[in-house]
C-alpha cells in the first residue's frame, strides 16, 4: 500500500447519457510509468482528466496517496499536465511561462530563475528563454510545455497525447527525451496515447482501455506476447486473428488442419481465437507447413516484405525478409510457442480481463 | 481554377469606396480645416483653433472627456463579467445574448433617449416606482448622471461585442493549463484571460470613447440644455450662433484631442496584436 500514489476507485463518468467510464479502478506506483492505450473514445482522456480535476466522476472516488482528492479543483492537486495542443500562454516569454506555476506559489526571484534555467536545460532549450511560444516549432514548444510542468515538481505528471500533433521523426526523437527526463526528474508519469508503439516503448505498465473498460494490465512485453483477447491483440501490433477449435490440449484446427500448440485448459471443441503475429509465421515451400495459399500481395516495408497469402475465406499476413512472388502457391509454418489461443469473448463485458497478480 | 488569378490584387474593386471617401470625408474635412484656420473675413488665423482655451469651452471639453472616461471605464466594468459568464453557454445560448444585447439599436436613437428622459424626469417611471417602493424619489433629470447613463446605454453594446470576440477566441485549454499550474478564477482572469483580450478591449475604448465624448444628442435631451459637452458648443457655435468659422476651429481642436487621448491608449498594445481599429 505504501508505494501506491493514486487510486481510482470504481469512477463512473458519463456524457449526454453516454456512458464513458465504467466502474473504472486503477492504482498507480510511485514512479511509475503508466500508459492508457487505447483508440479515439474509449475513455483514455477522461480518465486523465478526472485525475487532473478538469472532470468531476459522477461517481467513485479519487484517492491520492490515500486521501480522497475526488472534488477538489485542479490548482489545489499536486499534479500537473502537459497538453496536446502545448498550451503555452501566448502573450508570455518562454521563461514567463515556466515561471507561471512557481510565481503562483511566491517562490523567490532566485529559485525561480534557477528552475527555470535547470528545466529548460532538461529539454534542450537552454537558449529559448527569451522567446515567444509562437516562433517556436510543435516539437519546441511541447518541450516548453513539459519544462513549464515539472519545474512545479508534480507528484504525478499527466500527459494527454503529447506527442499527437508532431511529425513522425520528431515523435521518435521526444519518446527517447521523455524517457530521459523522467529518469531524472523521476516522478510518477501517467501517459495517454492511441499510438501502440509509442506505449510499448516507454511504458514500464500499460493499460489497454475499450469503451471504458479496461482490457487488459501489463508489461509491454506481456501485452504483446499474451493479449488476453481479440480486442488486444488486434489493437497491439499487427495481428492475424482467426477463428479456431481447440481439438484437445496442446492441439488446435485452423482451417481444417489440427496444428500443435502449447495452451493447455480449454474445452475439447471449444470455438476459440487463434493469435499470430505476422512476424512468427514462416512462408515454405508449397505442400510443406499447416496452411495452403496463394500469395496475393506484397509490400516492401525496408527491414521486412509485408506479404499478403489467401487461404480460403482468410488472408494471411506475413512478415519476411524473403520475398515471394504474386501468384505462386506457397505453405505457411508456425512453431507451436507462437500460437496465442484466447477464449471467445460471450459479451462485452466479458471482454474484460485482468492481468493476475 | 488558376490559383494565380484569384490571389491577384484587384485594387480597381476599392473605387467605390475610394470615391465615396474623397467626396464625403477628404473634401469635406478640408473645408472644415478651411472654416477652421480663417476668420469671417476670410484672413488666416489660428484663434478659433485656439479658442478651446477659452474657460467656458474649457470647461465643456473638460466636462465631455468626464463622461467619455466615465462611461468608458464602466462599460468595461459591465462588460467584462457579461462577456465571462457569456462565454460558459452554448452557442445558442450566446447568440441569443448578443441578440438581446443588440436589440435596442434596431430602435431609433431619438426615441431610445426620449425614453430615457422619461424614465428619468422628476415624474417619471423610475422616481414612480422609487415612491412605491417608498423610498425617497431621485432628482436626475438633467444632471451628469443622466447623461452618463443615457451614453453609457447607447455605446455599451460596441464595448462588449470586441471584447467578447477576443474572449471567445481565447483556447479553453488555456484557462485549464493556468488552473492545472495552481490559478484561480481570479488569477486566471487576470493573468490570461485580461492580457488576450487587450486587442479587443483596445476596440471597444476607442469605438466608446470617441462617441461619447462628441456626443451632443443625448447631452441635448438628458441634461436638459443646462450642461453643455463639447459637441454642444460646437453644434451651437454652427446652428445659433452661425460662426462656422468658429465651430470648425474647435472641431478640429477636438479631433486633435481625441487623436492624442487614442495615441495614449494603443501606446500599452501588446506587440504582435494590434486591435482592429488602429
Amino acid at each position: 500500500m505504501q508505494d501506491v500514489i493514486l487510486q481510482l476507485d470504481a469512477v463512473s463518468k458519463s456524457f449526454d447519457g453516454k456512458m464513458i467510464l465504467k466502474d473504472f479502478d486503477l492504482e498507480i506506483k510511485r514512479n511509475e510509468f503508466v500508459t492508457l492505450l487505447g483508440p479515439s473514445g474509449c475513455g483514455k482522456s477522461t480518465t486523465l482528466r478526472i485525475i487532473g480535476g478538469f472532470e468531476k466522476p459522477d461517481g467513485g472516488r479519487v484517492l491520492f496517496e490515500g486521501k480522497d482528492v475526488t472534488s477538489l479543483s485542479p490548482d489545489k492537486r499536486n499534479v500537473n499536465t502537459v497538453f496536446q495542443k502545448y498550451s503555452l500562454f501566448p502573450h508570455m516569454s518562454v521563461a514567463e511561462n515556466i515561471a507561471f506555476g512557481l510565481r503562483l506559489k511566491k517562490k523567490s526571484k532566485q529559485y525561480i530563475d534557477d528552475k527555470i534555467a535547470y528545466a529548460l536545460k532538461l529539454v534542450n532549450m537552454a537558449s529559448y528563454a527569451q522567446r515567444k511560444p509562437a516562433s517556436l516549432s510543435g516539437g519546441q514548444q511541447q518541450r516548453v510545455a513539459i519544462a513549464r510542468a515539472i519545474v512545479n515538481e508534480p507528484e504525478i505528471l499527466l500527459l494527454d497525447e503529447p506527442l499527437g500533433a508532431l511529425d513522425l521523426k520528431l515523435r521518435h526523437e521526444m519518446q527517447r527525451e521523455l524517457i530521459k527526463i523522467k529518469k531524472e526528474v523521476g516522478i510518477t508519469f501517467v501517459y495517454v496515447t492511441h499510438d501502440q508503439e509509442e506505449a510499448l516503448t516507454m511504458s514500464d505498465r500499460i493499460v489497454v482501455m475499450n469503451k471504458g473498460i479496461i482490457q487488459q494490465m501489463g508489461t509491454s512485453k506481456s501485452i504483446y506476447d499474451e493479449p488476453q483477447n481479440a480486442f488486444v491483440a488486434d489493437f497491439i501490433g499487427d495481428s492475424n486473428i482467426i477463428d479456431g477449435i481447440m481439438k484437445q490440449d496442446r492441439l488446435v484446427r485452423i482451417q481444417g488442419v489440427d496444428v500443435p500448440c502449447v495452451d493447455e485448459g480449454f474445452g475439447r471443441d471449444e470455438l476459440v481465437d487463434v493469435v499470430i503475429r505476422p512476424e512468427d509465421l514462416v512462408i515454405v515451400a508449397e505442400g510443406q507447413g499447416y496452411v495452403r495459399g496463394m500469395v496475393v500481395s506484397i509490400i516492401f516495408k525496408g527491414a521486412y516484405y509485408e506479404i499478403k497469402v489467401r487461404a480460403g475465406e482468410y488472408e494471411w499476413s506475413v512478415q519476411s525478409v524473403n520475398p515471394a512472388q504474386i501468384g505462386a502457391m506457397v505453405g505457411l509454418t508456425i512453431l507451436p510457442d507462437n500460437i496465442q489461443i484466447m477464449h471467445k469473448p460471450l459479451s462485452e463485458d466479458a471482454e474484460v480481463t485482468k492481468e493476475d497478480e | 481554377m488558376n490559383e494565380g488569378k484569384t490571389m491577384k490584387k484587384r485594387p480597381w474593386l476599392a473605387t467605390p469606396y475610394a470615391v465615396w471617401v474623397a467626396g464625403f470625408t477628404m473634401i469635406p474635412l478640408l473645408v472644415i480645416f478651411q472654416y477652421a484656420l480663417t476668420s469671417r473675413e476670410g484672413a488666416f488665423t489660428l484663434a478659433n483653433v485656439m479658442a478651446i482655451f477659452e474657460p467656458v469651452h474649457l470647461k465643456a471639453l473638460l466636462f465631455s472627456l468626464e463622461i467619455a472616461v466615465g462611461c468608458t471605464i464602466i462599460c468595461i466594468l459591465l462588460s467584462y463579467p457579461l462577456v465571462m459568464a457569456m462565454r460558459r453557454l452554448n452557442m445558442g445560448r450566446q447568440g441569443f445574448t448578443l441578440f438581446i444585447l443588440i436589440l435596442p439599436m434596431w430602435m431609433n436613437f431619438i426615441l431610445r433617449i426620449l425614453a430615457w428622459q422619461l424614465i428619468l424626469s422628476n415624474n417619471g417611471i423610475l422616481n414612480f416606482i422609487l415612491q412605491k417602493a417608498g423610498l425617497l424619489p431621485l432628482s436626475l433629470a438633467n444632471t451628469g448622471t443622466a447623461i452618463m447613463i443615457g451614453v453609457i446605454y447607447d455605446y455599451l453594446p460596441y464595448m462588449v461585442l470586441p471584447i467578447f470576440n477576443a474572449v471567445a477566441e481565447i483556447d479553453e485549454d488555456l484557462v485549464e493549463a493556468a488552473r492545472d499550474l495552481g490559478a484561480n478564477s481570479l488569477t486566471v482572469f487576470c493573468k490570461v484571460i485580461l492580457p488576450l483580450s487587450v486587442p479587443g478591449l483596445l476596440s471597444g475604448i476607442v469605438m466608446v470613447f470617441v462617441p461619447s465624448m462628441t456626443s451632443f444628442v443625448i447631452a441635448d435631451v438628458l441634461g436638459g440644455g443646462k450642461l453643455q459637452l463639447i459637441g454642444n458648443v460646437i453644434e451651437q457655435e454652427f446652428t445659433k450662433s452661425a460662426n462656422w468659422n468658429m465651430g470648425s476651429g474647435l472641431s478640429v481642436s477636438l479631433m486633435l484631442f481625441v487623436l492624442i487621448s487614442m495615441a495614449f491608449t494603443t501606446k500599452n498594445e501588446t506587440e504582435g496584436k494590434s486591435s482592429s481599429i488602429w
